[in-house]
Parts: structure tokens; C-alpha cells; sequence
């Protein structure tokens, strides 16, 4: 059974429909990447999944749960939404790492919060040394030791970006996005991101990345989604999607990446 | 044949009532100011537009003249005498007229601050399970005051010169005070009550350099 069930997923914004039916599963410990030219609707999907926005059509399932359904109004309350949310982590184009909390509180404020919420309702104790111990473990894995009392703007992109990875880490979701986590990056930086994200795909790390790194998501992902214009125009392995695309529409966009790289 | 000290101790006197409008002023204001900056904010559209409307009239009226009707209104418009009476009715109404004007400067300093946070601080926020109040207190707020702290400044600054104008509802105040004094052909009582505007001014000055200081370990 896969982890993640989107079911005819819509979504529109006024008269403009960003999404059109979106249907995909995904399976545990795969990594899929979302490709197409920009507005195609890729962020709004990503937004979706973590209830950022409201899809107006279309369920979500996390291991054979729903968690959302449009026709159903009892799975939209606003105070399991935020239980629901951690199903998901979200590493944002932007990083938009906390600016006045250390690299080390940007990392555990949320779970500190989560485990005091916790030890209320079940009396189980997560001290604070092992929240920061888990914090320091993570910094590590992405190559960012010893930077615990930097502040974000102390950091590079790059690092932040790691930090913002490791940030999201720290809820342990089940399934983790990345919204283009390279595109605000200068080119020489992108390098130590797509690292992490591909150590992190080994260890089976199940991921949603929406890149414009044809490359890295041919390398990375186990499974290609090609949207244009809020549909999904192709779908499939790496080596079909990029090596024989069956769709006119998605060989027109790969021959426009390949021109411009 | 009164004497020097005893003329600065009675200005000092008066300063204090200018010190008390002040300090009640901002401690009202502030957080009627925040209050009314998320009602202008308000997603429910009537409320936002009748909070603008109210803001707009509050801005673009004097203050002088809002005092005025404050103290006024409620003994023409046959209400009673709801600030009492004497000396303490014109210092409530003056306070009250100051409150209001100055929640409506703040609100629209606050609302600039609220909304100059980028939406994906917030947004961090919800995708991390916080919720909205969470999220407020552990990640807007402190970006909204270091945004917000050199306005701030200078409105405060503004606020204690513009105590002044209490004296159109005779309150004693220290320019009023000192006026007495011009009337007796002593001029320098009046010229030095700039000192003690310029010293406190000076101190207020020092306390939000102070405060800047301690936000500057962060970039918003
Ligand atoms: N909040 C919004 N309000 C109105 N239109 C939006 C909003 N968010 C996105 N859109 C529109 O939806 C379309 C898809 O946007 P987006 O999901 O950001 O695409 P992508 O990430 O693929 O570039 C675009 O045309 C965009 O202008
Ligand atoms: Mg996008």
C-alpha cells in the first residue's frame, strides 16, 4: 500500500484553475520530483499536501487514511489540520529560517513545543537534552556541525537551506517536500543542498521534490511527474519521462531545459 | 519677589503633569493601537473599513481640537459630566482625547510592522503544527518590534511635546505654568522649559537606542 494517495486533487484560485484533478500515489521510502515550467501549479500542489491551501476537489490519504476529503467538512477542522500537518514537512524556496532564533532553536523550537503540548495530554516526557541531542545529530548529517549558535544570517544559502532541511527533520514527518530548495540559491551553492537531499534519498527518506534540476531529479527520484498547466501530462520512471518522453508537450519542455543549460 | 528655585520647583511640578499624560497616554494607546490594527486587518470587510474610516478621521482632524471636543462634547450634547469635574475632568478628558489619537498613529505603525513580516515566517510557523497564537508570540512579534522600534521612536518623542497642548483645556502644564511667569515680565522661565523637553527627549532617545542595540544581534 503507498504511503500517499492524492485523488483527483483541484484547485482554484478565482476563475484560474491551478489544479486539475491531480492523482498520484507514492510509495514509502521513494523519492518522487515534480517537473514542469513555472505556474504550472507545482508549489500549489506542494501547498496542498501541507494545508497551506484548501483544495476545493480531491482526498488525501497518508497510509491508508484520509485526511482530507473536499466533500467532507468533518476532515477540515481547523485544530486537526494542525495534527495532519506533520504528516508533512515543507522546506521552502526561501528557507524562511526564524531570523532572531539561533541555527540550534530554529531546529527544536517547534518540537519543544510539540513535547510540552505532549507531556500535558499523555505524561510522557521528551527532555530537552534529547530534543537538542536529535538537533545536533541532524546539523550534523548535513554538514553543518558546530553552527549551533549561528544565526541564519551569519549563514550562507546554502547552509541555511540545510538548516531549513534539518528544521523540518525534526518533526519527523512521514513524507518531506522540497518546493525548488535550489532555485534562490546562487549556482555554486546549489551543490551542498542537492547532497543532502540525495543522502537523504538514500536512506529512504520518502520525499516529494518539486526541482528545476533536470539532472538531479533524473539521478534521484525513483518516479517523474511532468506537470503543465495543473495537469499531469506524464508520468513514469526516470529513464522514460527523461529518455523517451511519450508526450509532445514534455519533450517540448525538456528540450527547452536542455537549451538553456 | 519670587525666587529662582522656587520658580523651577513649581515648573518641575507642572512637568510632572506633562510626564503623567504622557505615561498614561502610552500605556493605554499601545495596546488599544494593536487592537485597532487588527481590526483594520480584519478579514471581515465591514469591520476593516469602518476601523480605516475611524483612523482616517482620528490622523486627519488636530489633536488640539479633538481635545477640545472630548472635553466639550458631553456637557453640549447635554450627556452629563462623565469626566467629573474640577481640575481631574480636564486631565481625564485630555488623557482620553490623547489615548485615541495616539492608538490611531500606533495602529498604523503597527499594521506596517504586522505586515512587512514575510508571509513565510508565518507559514513556517503552521507547517512546524504551531499554532496562531504560537506563532504570533515566538515569531512574529519580536520582528514586528525591531521593524517597527524606529517609528516608534519617533512618535513617543513626538508624544511628550505634544502634552503640551493640554493647556487649551487649562491644564497646568509646564508651558502654561511658565507663562504666568511672562506675565510677570519674566521671560526665562518659558525659554527654560525647552531643557526640560530636551532632556527627556534625550533620555527617551537613549532608552530606544538602547533597545535597538539589543534587536541588532538579528536581521529582519
Ligand atoms: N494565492 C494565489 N492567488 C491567486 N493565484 C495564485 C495564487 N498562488 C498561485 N497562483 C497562480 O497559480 C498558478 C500556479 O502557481 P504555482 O503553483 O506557484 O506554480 P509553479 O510552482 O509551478 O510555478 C500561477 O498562475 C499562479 O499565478
Ligand atoms: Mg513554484
Amino acid at each position: 500500500m503507498p504511503i500517499l494517495e492524492v485523488s483527483r486533487l483541484s484547485k482554484r484560485f478565482g476563475t484560474a484553475e491551478v489544479l486539475q484533478g491531480i492523482s498520484f500515489t507514492l510509495d514509502k521510502g521513494s523519492a518522487l520530483a515534480i517537473i514542469g515550467s513555472s505556474g504550472s501549479g507545482k508549489t500549489t500542489l506542494l501547498r496542498c499536501l501541507n494545508f497551506l491551501e484548501r483544495p476545493d476537489e480531491g482526498r488525501i490519504s497518508v497510509e491508508g487514511a484520509l485526511l482530507f476529503d473536499a466533500a467532507d467538512p468533518k476532515t477540515q477542522a481547523e485544530k486537526e489540520i494542525r495534527t495532519k500537518r506533520l504528516n508533512f514537512g515543507l522546506v521552502f524556496q526561501a528557507f524562511h529560517l526564524f531570523p532572531q532564533y539561533t541555527v540550534m532553536k530554529n531546529i527544536t523550537l517547534a518540537r519543544e513545543l510539540l513535547e510540552k503540548a505532549r507531556r500535558r495530554d499523555t505524561g510522557v516526557i521528551v527532555t530537552q537534552e534529547q530534543v537538542e541531542a536529535e538537533a545536533r545529530a541532524l546539523l550534523a548529517q548535513m554538514g553543518l556541525s558546530g553552527k549551533e549558535a549561528a544565526y541564519p544570517h551569519e549563514l550562507s544559502g546554502g547552509q541555511q537551506q540545510r538548516v531549513a532541511i534539518a528544521r523540518a527533520l525534526a518533526l519527523k514527518p512521514k513524507i518531506l517536500c522540497f518546493d525548488e530548495p535550489t532555485s534562490a540559491l546562487d549556482p555554486e551553492l546549489t551543490g551542498e543542498v542537492l547532497r543532502v537531499v540525495r543522502d537523504l534519498a538514500k536512506q529512504k527518506t520518502t520525499m516529494v521534490i518539486v526541482t528545476h534540476e533536470m539532472a538531479f531529479a533524473r539521478d534521484v527520484a525513483d518516479h517523474i511527474i511532468f506537470m503543465d498547466e495543473g495537469q499531469i501530462v506524464e508520468e513514469g520512471p526516470p529513464e522514460q519521462v527523461f529518455g523517451a518522453p511519450r508526450e509532445e508537450r514534455t519533450r517540448q519542455f525538456l528540450a527547452r531545459y536542455a537549451n538553456e543549460a | 519677589m519670587t525666587n529662582v528655585s522656587t520658580i523651577i520647583g513649581r515648573l518641575t511640578d507642572s512637568f510632572g503633569l506633562n510626564l503623567q499624560l504622557f505615561g498614561l497616554t502610552l500605556l493605554f494607546s499601545l495596546p488599544l493601537g494593536l487592537v485597532i490594527a487588527l481590526c483594520a486587518m480584519s478579514r471581515f470587510r465591514p469591520l476593516a473599513l469602518i476601523t480605516k474610516g475611524f483612523v482616517w478621521v482620528i490622523r486627519g482632524t488636530p489633536l488640539m481640537l479633538q481635545v477640545i471636543i472630548i472635553f466639550f462634547a458631553p456637557g453640549l450634547l447635554e450627556l452629563g459630566a462623565p469626566w467629573g469635574s474640577g481640575a481631574s475632568a480636564r486631565f481625564t478628558a485630555a488623557t482620553i482625547a490623547f489615548i485615541i489619537n495616539y492608538a490611531c498613529y500606533f495602529s498604523e505603525i503597527f499594521r506596517g510592522g504586522i505586515q512587512g513580516v514575510p508571509l513565510g515566517q508565518a507559514e513556517a510557523g503552521q507547517v512546524l503544527g504551531m499554532t496562531r497564537s504560537q506563532i504570533f508570540f515566538r515569531v512574529t512579534l519580536l520582528q514586528v518590534i525591531k521593524r517597527i522600534l524606529p517609528a516608534m521612536s519617533n512618535e513617543v518623542i513626538t508624544l511628550i511635546k505634544d502634552t503640551s497642548l493640554a493647556r487649551i483645556i487649562a491644564i497646568k502644564e509646564i508651558i502654561m505654568m511658565a507663562q504666568e511667569y511672562t506675565a510677570q515680565g519674566l521671560i526665562w522661565p518659558l525659554f527654560s522649559t525647552g531643557i526640560f523637553f530636551l532632556v527627556f527627549v534625550g533620555l527617551l532617545t537613549l532608552l530606544f537606542a538602547r533597545m535597538e542595540k539589543k534587536l541588532e544581534y538579528f536581521r529582519v
